[in-house]
């Protein structure tokens, strides 16, 4: 439909082509520094993962090596341990969250007094920064000043302390358990919000058929709540995967429980090694997309 | 007997009901509790046997401690900066893609949607080479600049993400009739929409203020000096005069120091939070 621009009402073009031209204009700052900040950097961190080349010189000196760095990469016992590491600790770590996340929507979805504070105090691990929810839990496990193995001998589950952060059993199960304490909250936000949205007639209904409350939990609860769920398991997914901040902190860089972005950091920035470092950064990015590709089919067909 | 029963099953329910609650209230509330008391002891008495629960001479004077042995002043002062200057510019960037986004019909608009959807969930360290040589290509390294500039491949995304989905909430009936008043978009922007969407900026700037505020890897690998440090990486690299023990009542008392104003935060505008993180989650 040709009309006027009514900014420059001499010239004539149709509107839809007047909005394009402007949505555009609207988009280029965001696009700009998308394109540096993000699109830039990875097509170069691929680029550099073909070379040899130290973080140490500037300007750097590059000598091509080729697919060498990922030849490497695929006979690393490390980087297919920080592999290992990662998913058991996302798998485990996830499937706690969701549990106890669940559980937690469902008692703060009931009715009761002081309802409000509990919803308050719910915010309070996840406001809490990373960094610092990470050396207060590290100074918790400490195997000598520790509460932990305070408590833990006062309720009788320990007879004498135990070296949580060092003990190579150990290690895994104690940032699981600062994980699951650190993210619950927010998987329990998300199915808290998804239990609102579910009509009470739907139970009023099923009380009247004479449903139990296990049968309405199956029949209508958990059907109707699984959109949010999904959605909830696939964010805390990819946190979990790409976790850095928290491992890093409390177990440090030890091989028990490496994770594979504190693996690449390893590599790049510690041991300078520009580029292994960027294979090993690219490999964990092959990782992700597969898990976000597999996740937007699953999504599309969930959709339909 | 019979009749009892069903009540007697109700108090049980009630008892371990409120049980859960109990126990669920400790084990979120616990670690910021001890982080607290542990901010209010002497070396000797975080160093003693047995553990006190709670601070018998509290030690007010570690507050004034982290600021003496190390410039913690100047640590917050850069947090603010560079939470500050990232949550501005996202928000000023991110209204106007936000605004085509949600608003305009266009050919790429939803391949531009899905990409912004894909930089919020791939990896940073992805990045972290790549950024590195560039930021010290522009000669940021080490600087607050250098941090903002790093910090809106997170925050620009995130920020576009939120304000897209309430600009849709907005009927667009009041642009269509400020455009055929003549509005430039600009104007439409500015003087209608703006207004109406108020409360999804203040959501956006709060959840990217906290983004900046925690971020952590870009600022560990990309700052030395202590004149551009920030919060999280100076509480992760605390280190004392002894290398065997760490000064734990110092680190805690840090850790409450940068927790209480976002703790007073979240707590201030926690249904906005609350809403922002499940439409930036929910509605996706």
């Amino acid at each position: 439909m040709p009309l006027k621009n009514p900014r420059n009402p001499n010239r004539r073009y149709s509107l839809s082509a007047w909005r394009a031209r402007t949505a555009w204009l609207l988009l280029t700052p965001s696009l700009l520094i998308l394109v540096l900040v993000a699109a830039f950097p990875l097509f170069r961190s691929f680029q550099l993962s073909l070379f040899d080349v130290s973080i140490l010189k500037f300007p750097l000196q590059l000598t091509w090596v080729g697919l060498d760095n990922y030849v490497a990469l695929a006979s690393d016992p490390r980087w297919w341990r920080s592999v290992w590491n990662t998913v058991v600790f996302t798998v485990i770590s996830v499937g706690f969250e969701t549990v106890l996340g669940l559980m937690i929507a469902l008692l703060v979805h009931s009715e009761f007094k002081g309802r409000g504070l509990v919803r308050t105090a719910m915010l309070v691990p996840w406001a809490i920064p990373g960094v610092v929810s990470s050396q207060m839990w590290r100074w918790m496990f400490n195997d000598v000043y520790g509460v932990i193995n305070d408590l833990f001998i006062k309720l009788r589950l320990i007879k004498t302390p135990m070296a949580w952060l060092a003990e190579p059993a150990l290690v895994l199960p104690a940032i699981i358990a600062v994980d699951v304490w650190k993210t619950t909250p927010f998987m329990a936000l998300i199915l808290l919000a998804g239990l609102q949205g579910i009509p009470k007639e739907l139970y009023e209904a099923a009380r009247v058929d004479g449903a139990s409350s296990v049968q309405q939990f199956w029949r209508i609860t958990f059907p109707l709540l699984r959109p949010s769920l999904l959605v909830a398991l696939i964010f805390r997914t990819l946190d979990a995967l790409r976790v850095f901040d928290m491992i890093y902190i409390v177990a440090g860089t030890q091989i028990e429980t490496i994770s594979m972005s504190i693996y690449a950091r390893q590599q790049l920035i510690s041991f300078g090694l520009l580029g292994y470092g960027s294979a090993v950064s690219t490999g964990m990015f092959l990782i992700l997309a597969l898990y976000i590709a597999v996740y937007l089919v699953t999504l599309k067909v969930e959709v339909k | 007997m019979n009749f009892e029963l069903p009540k007697l099953r109700f108090f049980a329910g009630r008892i371990v009901f409120w049980f859960g609650l109990g126990v669920l209230l400790f084990y979120l509330l616990f670690p910021f509790y001890w982080a607290i008391v542990s901010s209010l002891k002497t070396s000797n008495q975080l160093f003693a046997t047995p553990i006190s629960y709670i601070p018998q001479t509290p030690q007010w004077s570690n507050y004034a401690s982290i600021f003496t042995t190390q410039p913690f002043g100047r640590f917050l002062l850069n947090s603010f900066l560079v939470a500050g200057g990232t949550t501005l510019l996202s928000l000023l960037f991110g209204v106007f893609a936000a605004y085509a986004i949600g608003r305009f019909e266009f050919r790429g608009r939803q391949p531009i949607y899905y990409a912004m959807l894909a930089v919020t969930m791939f990896p940073s360290i992805s990045v972290l080479g790549g950024l590195f040589v560039l930021i010290r290509g522009l000669g940021l390294y080490d600087t607050i600049p250098g941090l903002i500039f790093t910090y809106m491949l997170f925050t620009l995304p995130f920020t576009i993400w939120v304000l897209t989905s309430f600009v849709r909430e907005i009927p667009s009936e009041l642009e269509e009739a400020a455009f055929i008043d003549g509005a430039t978009p600009f104007q439409a922007l500015h003087k209608v929409l703006l207004p109406m969407i108020a409360p999804g900026l203040v959501t956006a700037g709060l959840l990217a203020f906290i983004q900046a505020w925690n971020e952590f890897l870009f600022a560990l690998t990309f700052t030395v000096n202590e004149n551009s440090r920030t919060v999280p990486v100076a509480i992760a690299l605390f280190s004392g005069t002894s290398s065997f023990e760490l000064p734990w009542n110092l680190i805690m008392a840090a850790s409450v120091v940068v927790t209480v104003p976002l703790l007073v935060l979240v707590l201030i505008f926690q249904q906005r939070i609350v809403a922002g993180l499940t439409a930036g989650a929910v509605k996706g």
